[in-house]
């Protein structure tokens, strides 16, 4: 019992029957909270609790899923050259933005932790909250952050972004199908483009690629803020 | 498909080769996606072999998030300890970044689309 216990298999199954669950009830239900990576990541800590399992047996499993975001990644190129017309007809305000955004983000992360007194772990941890996971891990890696800290913070960041992306970008007046995509991909990645890809094709085009340029901006900007202002 | 996935883990590990080797503060994931659309764009790889494992892995990357998510439960004590900062940076930030991006995009955006 405790070999099945401690296989890969405990944590593949839990996830992904979760997952699974948790999809149809926010098909069925069409409510945007139940968000299904919010919803999921929930339900199997209770399990886990209640199940007296630890993490450490969970990811036994988890990891291996969670491994398949790095070729994820790297698979976001195909949407980037799939769209390459659209987006170059328009790359001086989509880059504009991006930049914009990552430096906004890395900025007003940090600042606002710091100033209600967070440690500086746990403020390099919140740096790279607005990048796809496998990306801020690494940041977060060299910049001295607690590394499952910011991926649960990119998770939920993502899940923000998902749960109140598009109503926040009607709110304030952001109406352009560009605009939204990039503003939702931008500040939460592949999570809130997930939503958004259900609901407009281009909406969700642009967001995809946002996720992959916000992590490549964030990527360049970090170590260079960091190497300019000394800090490590 | 197999070719598909194939290139891929083959572009992921080139990348971190590169990212390791030069000591770039890159993520070697990046580094790949960088190089696979190099590749696209110089015609050695062709789109078609890698869109069936290619969208396979973007349509469930929700899903390898959840692990990531699990692993929140470590970090209970130091959340319970932090958690004003954390969640205030978290939520202030997002809608912040959001604002700004899509004002920005939006305001340059000319006839565009």
């Amino acid at each position: 019992m405790t070999e099945l216990l401690s296989s890969p298999l405990l944590g593949i199954v839990l996830t992904l029957v979760t997952f699974r669950v948790a999809e149809l009830l926010y098909r069925r239900s069409g409510v945007v909270l139940f968000n299904p990576v919010l919803v999921s990541s929930c339900v199997i800590i209770v399990v886990l609790k209640v199940g007296n399992i630890s993490y450490a047996d969970y990811s036994n499993g988890g990891n291996l899923l969670l491994f398949l975001l790095g070729p994820s990644v790297v698979a976001l190129a195909l949407p980037l050259w799939q769209r390459r017309e659209q987006v170059l007809k328009r790359k001086l305000p989509i880059l504009v933005g991006v930049c914009a955004g990552a430096l906004v983000s890395i900025a007003s992360a940090a600042g606002t932790a710091w100033l209600l007194g967070a440690s500086p772990e746990v403020v390099s941890s919140l740096v790279p909250k607005s990048v796809t996971t496998p990306i801020a891990i690494g940041i977060s890696a060299k910049i001295g952050g607690l590394v499952p800290l910011t991926a649960a913070l990119v998770i939920l960041t993502g899940c923000i972004g998902a749960i109140c992306g598009p109503e926040f970008c009607r709110l304030i007046g952001i109406r352009k199908p560009t605009s939204i995509g990039l503003a939702i991909g931008t500040a939460s990645h592949g999570i809130g483009t997930a939503r958004v890809l259900e609901e407009d094709r281009l909406i969700g085009a642009v967001s995809g690629l946002a996720i992959g340029l916000n992590g490549l901006a964030t990527a360049v900007f970090v170590p260079l803020l960091w190497l300019f202002f000394g800090w490590n | 498909m197999l070719q598909g996935l194939v290139l891929l883990f083959g572009f992921q590990f080139i990348g971190e080769f590169f990212a390791r080797w030069l000591d770039l503060p890159i993520p070697g994931n990046v580094i790949g996606m960088a190089m696979l659309l190099l590749a696209l764009a110089g015609g050695i790889v062709k789109e078609e072999s890698i869109t069936e494992a290619g969208d396979l892995l973007l349509k469930y990357m929700t899903l390898f998030f959840v692990p990531a998510g699990v692993g929140v439960m470590l970090y209970f004590d130091l959340i319970a300890r932090e958690w004003l900062p954390i969640i205030v940076g978290t939520v202030v930030s997002t809608f912040v970044v959001m604002a700004v991006t899509g004002w920005v995009e939006q305001l340059l955006g000319g006839d565009g689309d």
